[in-house]
Formats: structure tokens, sequence, C-alpha cells
């Protein structure tokens, strides 16, 4: 294993024990972690909507820009002094968010394969947000405005860019005028346009793409932004004056930290670490990784074209297409630098359905690696060879709790790529092939490493979503246990407890007719 | 329905998210300089001199009516040479090169200095022509600068050359 391998899963086991941790109090659909992207997006919005507010009360001149801020702090506190806190705060915690967001899909491994174009795609995004926020700090034209003006042209005039210092801007308290704040406010509306543009497309590969976390989520982080904002209001220093240098500043440490760094180095180091770090980024995926699975592969005879897996793919990687022999009809169509070979499509075909009589079950769409019919012939075995009183099924998926040390005589376990692969009707085919309960087991609630395979799994098995779980299907029969892969216990307690229910309900309690696939006369 | 302790926990995480949000906004502080210092900035913009030659009337009545320009003059500037001296002592000493690939922009330099608050003795010293001797253009004065002030060191010739501000 390589170094970068071992610091990335060692950060890996970290972030996920994390993750679990705050589980806890705020559950899988509210957990902060889980949902960094649709945070950093959330806090964009709260940005975007009070600097807006902000720009309409913004006074664009030398004097003016420091008194109309000012005035809104001071006597506007109550609502324009909030809002500027707002914007200040958010655009902090965006930068948090913007950061350990990088570092878990890092860690997580989401950025080679199917994921480069979005890690591609959002590491320039760094680059704007930093340039939009150093660029916001200037508008209120204090001293640290002052500071972070002249420290940054300082930086930018070590690149051959300019030919005369940008710096000599910020020379005396002539040297700018008026023109400079319109330009800046022009500057800081246009950087984060191209913002919003570039996660427009960081985001456009893939499906159903959370743009806002829960309500519960957002409702938590602007209460903990608004009370930050009333206890400790976002203030400006004291008027920038280019005749003096500010000896002590207040300085925003998670936009404006570069220029201490560039006073305790140098420009030279500075840009280079810049430059390394993002050429680092661009140049991870390229980096040996894991051999990609197998994608998707779909068998034209026996695709109806109902899209169900145009719907549920969690990366937008298939599309339908006209069908090449039956005419007016579509199929389904996988596009191999989106396919994550998940499974999830196989999972979601109607066609996937385990009591079809051929001998060699093909369905719509499949896995090459672990195909419909392969999983089909694995229950009939694991069927076969159960025994006891209380015979369970389980269902276990690769990436969350590893559920093989539960197998037993009495309990059989399948593992799978992952649980969305499972198509419903496997269920009822286990309680019909003789056994008493199915246990289905996934990632964590929002921990799901296909993003859906968990959420689609569980709304397949209730009966919202297609395919559905058939009715007659007595639920008290299935249980489903979302757990990751440091839940070990948690499994095997919920098992104990599943089987406990079993073996207490009555034999002839909600029992389906036998099917046995050979012996069947459909068969 | 969350649980009491689910609530605490949430009130917690969101606290600690809120205090290390507002914490890190402006605090620690960072000091650029310390209380008794006092910041010199040498910044030049200057276009360096070129050796022109005046046209003999012959030399005109060849050219074309319109490009009898009286004076002859390369596109090349001269390099440009720099001495500050503060307290008698040697500071900064550079040579300025033209910008531009032909040599003909604007020589630049941008340089800060920190000194200690108080009287000091600053000289300047600029050559734009490095064809002649010497420094044709000197600027020294006793000047004295309190905490935190930021005096400029510039050139224009409009204003008689080097001059500070």
């Amino acid at each position: 294993m390589s170094l970068h391998s071992s610091v990335r899963n060692n950060t890996h086991t970290v972030l996920q024990r994390i993750e679990e941790a705050f589980d806890a109090p705020f559950g899988g659909a509210n957990n902060p972690l889980r949902h960094l992207g649709a945070m950093g997006l959330y806090l964009l919005w709260i940005v975007v909507g009070t600097g807006l507010y902000l720009y309409t009360v913004l006074d664009i001149s030398i004097t003016g820009v420091y008194d109309s801020i000012g005035y809104q702090s001071q006597d506007l506190w109550y609502f324009g002094g909030i809002l500027r806190s707002l914007h200040r705060y958010a655009s902090d915690a965006f930068i948090l968010v913007m950061v350990l967001h990088l570092i878990r899909e890092w860690a997580y491994g989401r950025y080679y394969g199917f994921r480069f174009y979005s890690w591609i795609t959002g590491v320039p995004l760094i680059w704007l947000v930093y340039a939009s926020g150093i660029g916001g700090y200037w508008i209120v034209w204090d001293q640290v405005a002052q500071f972070s003006a002249t420290a940054t042209t300082e930086l930018l005039d070590w690149l051959p860019i300019f030919s005369e210092p940008a710096a000599r801007n910020f020379l005396a308290p002539d040297s700018i005028n008026d023109r400079f704040f319109t330009m800046l406010v022009f500057i800081h509306i246009g950087i984060p346009l191209l913002l919003i543009l570039g996660l427009w497309a960081h985001v456009h590969r893939i499906s159903l793409v959370d743009y806002l976390p829960s309500q519960q989520l957002m409702l938590g982080t602007i209460a903990a932004l608004l009370l930050l904002a009333l206890v400790r209001p976002a203030l400006s220093d004291a008027p920038a004056n280019l005749a003096l240098t500010p000896a002590e500043l207040r300085l925003d440490w998670f936009i404006l930290f570069i220029h201490p760094l560039t006073d305790i180095s140098s420009p030279a180091f500075v840009w280079t670490l810049l430059f390394a770090v993002t050429a680092l980024l661009f140049i991870l995926p390229f980096l040996p990784h894991p051999k990609a699975e197998p994608i998707a592969v779909v068998d034209a005879a026996n695709c109806s074209g109902c899209s169900r897996c145009h719907v549920d793919c969690p990366y937008a990687a298939i599309t339908m297409a006209p069908h090449p022999h039956r005419p007016g009809f579509k199929i389904a169509a996988v596009d191999p630098d989106l396919c994550a070979s998940c499974g999830i499509c196989a999972g979601s075909c109607p066609s996937s359905t385990p009591f079809r009589r051929q001998e060699q079950l093909l369905t719509g769409i499949d896995m090459p690696q672990q195909t419909v019919n392969g999983l089909r012939q694995r229950l009939e075995d694991a069927l076969a060879g159960l025994e006891g009183p209380s015979r369970i099924v389980i269902f276990g998926c690769d990436r969350g709790a590893d559920a093989k040390a539960l197998a037993a005589p009495d309990t059989a376990v399948i593992s799978l790529m992952c649980t969305g692969i499972l198509p419903p009707s496997f269920v009822e085919y286990a309680l019909r092939g003789g056994a008493d309960g199915v246990m289905l087991t996934g990632c964590r609630s929002g921990g799901c490493d296909f993003r859906l395979g968990d959420r689609w799994t569980a709304e397949r098995m209730t009966g919202q979503r297609e395919p559905r779980l058939r009715s007659k299907v007595p639920l008290a029969r299935l249980q489903l246990v979302f757990a990751s892969r440091n839940d070990g216990k948690i499994l095997a307690a919920a098992l104990q407890e599943f089987r406990t229910r079993i073996e207490s309900r009555a034999p002839s309690d909600g029992p389906l007719p036998p099917y046995f696939r050979r012996t069947s006369h459909h068969a | 329905m969350l649980k009491p302790a689910a609530i605490v926990g949430q009130v917690i995480l969101y606290g600690a998210f809120a205090a290390f949000i507002g914490y890190f906004a402006t605090s620690p502080k960072y000091r650029q300089i310390a209380d008794d210092v006092a910041l010199i900035k040498l910044s030049i913009s200057h276009l360096g001199d070129r050796e022109c030659r005046k046209r003999t009337p012959e030399e005109l009545q060849k050219l074309p009516p319109n490009m009898r320009a009286p004076m002859d003059c390369p596109r090349e500037r001269s390099d440009i040479n720099l001495e500050v001296d503060i307290d008698g002592q040697p500071a900064f000493r550079t040579v300025m090169h033209p910008t531009g690939v032909y040599k003909d922009g604007v020589s630049t330099v941008y340089k800060r200095f920190e000194v200690k608050a108080g009287s000091h003795q600053v000289a300047v010293r600029m050559n734009d022509n490095l064809v002649k001797p010497g420094f044709n253009f000197v600027k020294e004065e006793q000047v004295t600068l309190k905490p935190g002030q930021v005096m400029v060191i510039d050139f224009n010739p409009d204003r008689g050359g080097l001059f500070f501000k």
C-alpha cells in the first residue's frame, strides 16, 4: 500500500468515526457531515441573499463605503447589521464546509473514475471562492481591507503579469478614487456568478442533486449563525488610511490567512504552495487507484424501455435511446464514463425477478460481476442449505456492516456490491423458498457509497417506489438494517432481535405459498 | 420526534460550530508590525532615458515628408540604477530593467522597509541613463516618522524627480 493510500485510508477511518458520532444527535438525514455539498450550497445562498441587500445599501465612494456599511451595523443593527454579520459568517462557514467537503471526498476515494469530472471541476472553484472572499473584505475599506488590499497586490506583483506594480494603487490616500469601489463591487458580484456557473458544472453529472440540506439542518444552521450575529456582530475596524499602517488587526483567518503566511514566508513560497496544491489536486485522479469495476450491460431482448433504471441511476449514467429492433420503443444506454458499477439499475429493472421461468435468468440491465441470474442461484443454494426453527437470509452490503460473520446453519448471508442491486421480488422469492425471514442491510442513512442505494432500497421495500415489494409479503418477516462497517455489533443485535420476533410469531401468521422454481408447474 | 439527548447534542454541536466560526472570523489578532515601527515604501515606475540624435537637414530631406521627425531615437530604454541609504547605511541597491519584449516599457521597483519610528536620514540616488556616469536624480532628507506611519519614496519628473510623501 502506498503512503498516499495509507494516509487516505486512515483519514477515511477517522472521518467515518466522527460522522457516525454525529449520527447520534442528528440522524443520517440531518447529519451535516453527510451533506457537506448541500450545506455549502445553502450557505452560498445565504451569502448571495444577504449580499444583494448589502449591495443595495452600499454607497460606492471612498468614505461612502465605510460609512454606509457602518450605518447598517450601528444604526440598523437589528436588520442590516444582522444581515451583514450573516454575510460574513456564512462566508466563513462556506469555506469551512468547502474544505471539509474536499477532504471527505478525497478520503473516501471519490476523485477518480466516474467521479473524475466532478473532482476536476471542483478544483477551480476553490480559487474563485477565495478571490471572491478576499475582494469582499476590501469593499468595507477599513484597516483590514487596507491591509488585505496592499498584501494581495504585493503578492500578485511577484507574478510577472503587471507592467507596473499593482501595489502602487495603494501607496497613499490619494492613490485611489471612487471608481475603484465601482470596479470592486463589479468583481465581487462577477466572481460569485462565475462560481455559481462552476457549481452547476460541478454537480450536473449526478442526478437528484441535494441542492439544499434537510429543513432541520437548514433551520439549525441559520439559528446558529443568527445567534452568532447577535452575540458577536461583524463590525468594521477603523477606517482605512493609506498614510498609516495598522500594527494589529482582527483578521478573518478563514479567508485572509494567506497574508500572514506570506509575511512569515515569502511571495515565492506562497505561490509555489498554491500552484503545487492546485496541481496536486488536478493530478490526484491520475495517481494509481483501484481498477474500475465492470459497468452495467443492457440486454436489448429483455429491456422494455420502462426508464426505471434511468430514473434510479444516482449518476445519470443511463439515458433512454431508440430501441434498435423495436420501432417506437426505447432502450437503456449506459455511459461508461459515468457508470459507478453500483448495480442499482439492475435492482430497478422489472425483468430482474427470480420468479421468471428461464433457467438462465436474463434481465434488461445487469452487472457482469454480480448477475441477477447468479444472485438467484446463490439464493437457491443458500435456501437449500438452511436448517433450524427460524431460517433467515441476510442480504448484506459490501460497503456497509460485514454480515458474513453472522453466517450459521440457520442464517445464510449473501453479500451484495450495493443493497440497491437487490430487486424486491428476491425477498418474496426467499420467503416462498423456505426462509422464515429476510434481513436487508445497507450503509447508514445518508452514508451510501453510491448516494441513493439505501434510500431506493427502503422505498422499494416499503412500496413507495417501483419496483415495489408486493403487498402480500408480510413486512414482519422483513428487517431493514442500515449499518456501517463499524456497526458489526449493531447488526448482530438486530439479527438476534429479528430472530426472536420471528420465533414468537405463530407459524400460520402470514405465510406465503411455497414456490420452488424447478418443481413449480410454471417452470 | 427528537429525543432530549439528541436535542442537547445538537445544541452543543451547533454552538461549537458557531463558536468556531465566530472565533476564527476575528481572532487571534494578527500583529503586522511592532508598535514602534514605521514603513518606508519605495515605489518607482519610470521610463529610462535613451540617447537621441538630431537628424541633419540632409537626412530629413531624404525621408518622406510625413516621417521627418527631427530626432532619431532608439526604441530601447536604458536600465535605471537606484540606491537607497538609510541613516548613512546602504539599504537597497538595484538596477531596474525596462519591461517589454523590445525593452521599451517602464522600469519599476516596489520595496518595503521597516524602520524604527523617529528621525532618519534617507538618501535616494537614481541614474536613468547608464550611458552617463553618476546619478542624475538625488534626494536626501532628514525625515521624522511616527509609529505606523507610511512614507513613500516615488519619482515624478513633473514634480522634480525623486520625492518623499
